[in-house]
């Protein structure tokens, strides 16, 4: 159907996987970190469907998949420790966590 | 079609790149899920409709879903002053160098391959279960124990106590 | 039976280890049985090679060898770990075993109250085994290896009861000062490797006489370091001033180190490099006046003594005193054969007496002591015996037999001359004196303190058998008028040349009589002096002399204020040199690092996350160049 180099899209993968880090590093809310690491893993799975059409095999897309299944799973918990780190500091500020050090 | 698939990226990247500049974050999501539909369509022209057709299922219908009712739940969209205070403009300096840097590497080290075209070439639900449940059948396992795990370790973690204060602390 | 004549210094060496490596969970009796019986099986095994050796190897004049390893080979020279048998060695080994096994039966019950009981076996065990080392070294490497061991044996087991600081110091002033020996034996190691390529021991004794004329400078110099080495580790004069104070180690550690075995490695040196003596004359003479001296000095300082283990110590530096001066005249059998005696006797008194202090609750001044001759009837018994052959009584006791031929070779040989006499005879009646006057004083009398309990056997057998061959012992080598026996000295005469006189032997018997009656005189002395205590005693008794005595004729004052101060006060005012800046330097950087990479770890999940991104930007770029 298409046909764009691959390097070009693996490229899209990477600045997508970027713009994801950069967004980890710059907010200090811990809900739009999660947010980010969200884009991260979307990238990684985006550039294991690359590959896979480019080997038109299905390994890819199994691997979409599994890394589908692993997001839905580290959201849940993600969430709820938000959730309870609410419910402790009455503020979503990632710097609050030092705190857990003393 | 290959013009789709540039549209198609070039929405990625915006709304990505918006979702992690606004303050309010039910905007943030919102834009959020947009990058998600757009990548699905990425995927179909990949010649991948049924990720496509899960990526919406699954990512953008249930876990941004999630985020959407976390947050409501935490009532902190109208805390814009606060992350505004967050967010000043020197904060993006470093992470935006060393983002760059990684990116100059990743880049150049893709292009010495030589240029390798992907067609696109449709592949049918039907053989990735039958890929699945037949030479990934320990990984399907797996990913299950892992959301089993996960269903437990929310439930476990969202509970809140209750303090319960001995009727002779009452006061 | 072929045994590998290794298996000697190796059974206490196996004892050490198992003892260091186990020592703290053994039972007790097992503690004691490991720390005896090696030493006992070595015993046994060097009395049977030695019966084999002499039966059949000597007379053909050979001797046992067996080289274990090659330790090292750097540029032509070879140092191997080997070991070799002949009659002197012969004579060493059995001392040490035997005299050592039965120190070590008799610690079983002396130390048996000390909560570092399987300590002092290791300790023991290791110090067996590297004596035997350094007497059956085939070069000289190996002999200085086991020198070396033996002065950390000494050091470790003189501050045995490191708690109490005093004894700390006196390990402290032992290993410093023999110390300064051993730098100048090793100085002298360097010249004979410089000059001859090899310290293996046979082949220096065969090609020292032919490169090196007699008296040449070269000699000189190499026969004086060695000395020195000798004069540290045998206390003599002027590097005597660490015995005494050695003291303050238990008594076992006192008769096995200090009377019997470690202070006459420096006589076993002089005696096994003999030819390169021989070949510097003037060193030769040299060892003889310093054995002199010496007898003198420690003699007239045992006098003063009110210390029982000191009166002991000044002694043993006099009795080797005699072995030098018998080395030095060219009297080399009988300066062996007085060590040998010595051994069973010196170690015989010092358990005797270690066995006095402990029944007495640590008493060591003779003058609170009295009356303990019915109380104590074999350690009395033992002790006079002891004391007898120290003091050389005629006939009856061995140390007549060795003492006397030392006399008589200081006035008789070559090398001999009629002063070296006339201190010889002093000495033997100031030895006389001192050792009755401390017979006398804790023995007879009136009881002032009583023993807390009777010796046991442990104690007591030990005693026994050392006070058998402290009278027997002399019987194998003498000569008088009735008859003449040298087995001891046909014995080494293939190893040590035999002792050359200019007088000839029919004076020997007036010289027998001459030194019988002296040694009896030095007992009515005493007798009259500390057992009637006949007003004489006060007259001659001069406080400043006394005193002068007593502080073992003011070397230790000397060494302080000539040596010790000046080098503390430089000490002092080189507190901050640069090598300084530069070890503190290291610190603080070390220090610095530490803070700063502390600083890493400091909990913020957003400090991390950078952390990590660095070092992915940082890992491709290194990826990116490769």
């Amino acid at each position: 159907m298409i046909s764009i180099s691959m390097d070009l899209q693996l490229a899209l993968a990477v600045l997508l996987f970027l713009i994801g880090l950069i967004g980890l590093l710059v907010r200090r809310n811990v809900v739009f970190m999660l947010m980010s690491i969200e884009i991260m893993l979307n990238s990684a799975g985006l550039a294991f469907i690359i590959a896979g059409s480019h080997w038109i095999q299905t390994d890819g897309q199994v691997m979409f998949i599994f890394i589908l299944a692993v997001a839905a799973a580290e959201v849940s918990v993600g969430l709820a420790l938000i959730l309870q780190m609410h419910h402790h500091f009455r503020t979503l500020d990632v710097d609050a966590l030092n705190k857990l050090r003393k | 079609m290959n013009v789709f698939f540039y549209i198609a990226a070039i929405v990625a990247l915006i709304s990505s790149v918006l979702t992690i500049t606004r303050h309010n974050a039910i905007h943030a999501l919102l834009y959020l899920i947009l990058s998600l539909l757009s990548i699905s369509v990425i995927f179909y022209l990949l010649g991948a409709p049924f990720i496509a057709a899960l990526e919406i299922i699954i990512y953008a219908g249930a876990i941004m879903v999630l985020f959407i009712f976390v947050i409501m739940m935490l009532n902190i969209g109208m805390e814009e002053k606060i992350e505004k205070g967050w967010m000043k403009p020197r904060m993006w300096i470093l992470p935006s160098i060393l983002a760059l840097i990684i990116l100059i590497d990743l880049v150049s080290m893709l292009y010495q391959r030589s240029g390798v075209e992907v067609t696109g070439k449709i592949i049918s639900p039907k053989q990735i279960g039958l890929s699945l449940f037949t030479t990934y059948l320990m990984v399907v396992e797996l990913s299950a124990i892992l959301l089993l795990a996960g269903i437990i370790g929310a439930y476990h973690l969202g509970r809140q106590k209750k303090k319960v204060i001995h009727r002779y602390l009452k006061d | 039976m072929a045994v590998n004549i290794g298996v000697i210094p190796a059974l206490p060496l196996l004892a050490f280890i198992i003892l260091v490596l186990f020592g703290g969970q053994l039972k007790k009796k097992l503690t004691a049985l490991t720390g005896v019986v090696f030493t006992a099986i070595s015993a046994l095994i060097t009395i049977i090679i030695g019966i084999q050796y002499i039966s059949t190897i000597l007379p053909s004049g050979g001797n046992i060898s067996s080289k274990l390893w090659q330790w090292f080979s750097a540029g032509g020279f070879v140092a191997d770990v080997a070991l070799r048998l002949d009659a002197l060695s012969l004579v060493f080994c059995f001392v040490i075993t035997f005299v050592g096994f039965l120190i070590l039966l008799y610690s079983v019950e002396f130390m048996a109250g000390d909560e570092g009981y399987s300590r002092f076996f290791a300790y023991m065990n290791l110090f067996i085994g590297s004596m035997l080392i350094l007497v059956l070294a085939d070069n000289l490497l190996l002999l200085y290896l086991g020198w070396e061991a033996v002065g950390l044996c000494s050091y470790l087991l003189i501050g045995f009861w490191y708690r109490d600081p005093v004894n700390i110091t006196a390990a402290n002033k032992a290993f410093i000062v023999t110390r300064i020996g051993d730098t100048a034996m090793i100085i002298g190691l360097f010249l004979l490797v410089f000059n001859f390529n090899t310290l293996n021991i046979q082949e220096l004794l065969t090609k020292a006489p032919i490169k090196w004329a007699q008296g040449s400078p070269v000699a000189i110099a190499a026969a004086l370091l060695l000395l020195g080495g000798a004069l540290g580790k045998s206390a003599q004069f002027p590097l005597q001033t660490w015995l005494p104070d050695a003291m303050a180690g238990p008594s076992p550690v006192s008769a096995l180190i200090h009377a019997a075995t470690m202070v006459t490695a420096g006589v076993y040196l002089i005696a096994r490099t003999h030819v390169l003596f021989e070949l510097a004359p003037m060193v030769q003479t040299l060892v003889a006046v310093i054995g002199a001296v010496t007898l003198l000095i420690a003699g007239f300082s045992a006098l003063t003594q009110h210390d029982l283990k000191r009166i002991l110590a000044y002694s043993t530096i006099s009795q080797i005193g005699y072995m030098f001066l018998a080395l030095g005249v060219g009297a080399w059998q009988a300066g062996i054969f007085h060590f040998m005696i010595h051994a069973f006797f010196k170690a015989l008194l010092f358990l005797a007496g270690g066995a006095v202090i402990l029944l007495l609750h640590e008493e060591h001044d003779i003058f609170k002591m009295g009356g303990l001759k019915r109380i104590m009837p074999v350690v009395f018994f033992t002790f006079f015996v002891g004391s007898a052959s120290l003091s050389a009584l005629p006939i009856v006791t061995a140390g007549f037999y060795s003492k006397d031929a030392i006399l008589w070779y200081s006035f008789s040989s070559s090398n001999g001359n009629t002063w070296l006499w006339v201190a010889g005879i002093v000495g033997a009646f100031i030895t006389a004196l001192y050792s009755f006057r401390l017979i006398f004083m804790v023995f007879y009398g009136e009881a002032k303190i009583l023993p807390s309990r009777p010796a046991g056997n442990l104690i007591k057998v030990p005693l026994i058998i050392l006070a058998i061959l402290s009278v027997i012992g002399g019987f194998i080598e003498f000569s008088l008028p009735v008859g003449h026996l040298h087995l001891f000295s046909s014995l080494l005469s293939k190893i040590l040349p035999p002792t050359i006189l200019i007088r000839d032997d029919s004076s020997e018997p007036l010289f027998q009589i001459i030194s019988s009656i002296i040694s009896l005189l030095g007992v009515y002395l005493a007798y009259l002096l500390f057992l009637k205590k006949i007003p004489l005693a006060e007259k001659l008794s001069n406080e400043k002399i006394a005193g002068f005595f007593y502080r073992g004729w003011g070397f230790d004052w000397f060494y302080d204020h000539a040596f010790t101060k000046p080098y503390v006060w430089l000490a002092k005012i080189n507190k901050n040199d640069f090598t300084d800046y530069f070890n503190k330097g290291l610190a603080q950087l070390t220090l610095l690092f530490n803070r700063s990479l502390g600083t890493t770890q400091n909990g913020k999940l957003r400090f991390y996350i950078m952390a990590i991104t660095i070092g992915i930007a940082l890992i491709l770029t290194y990826m990116m160049q490769i």
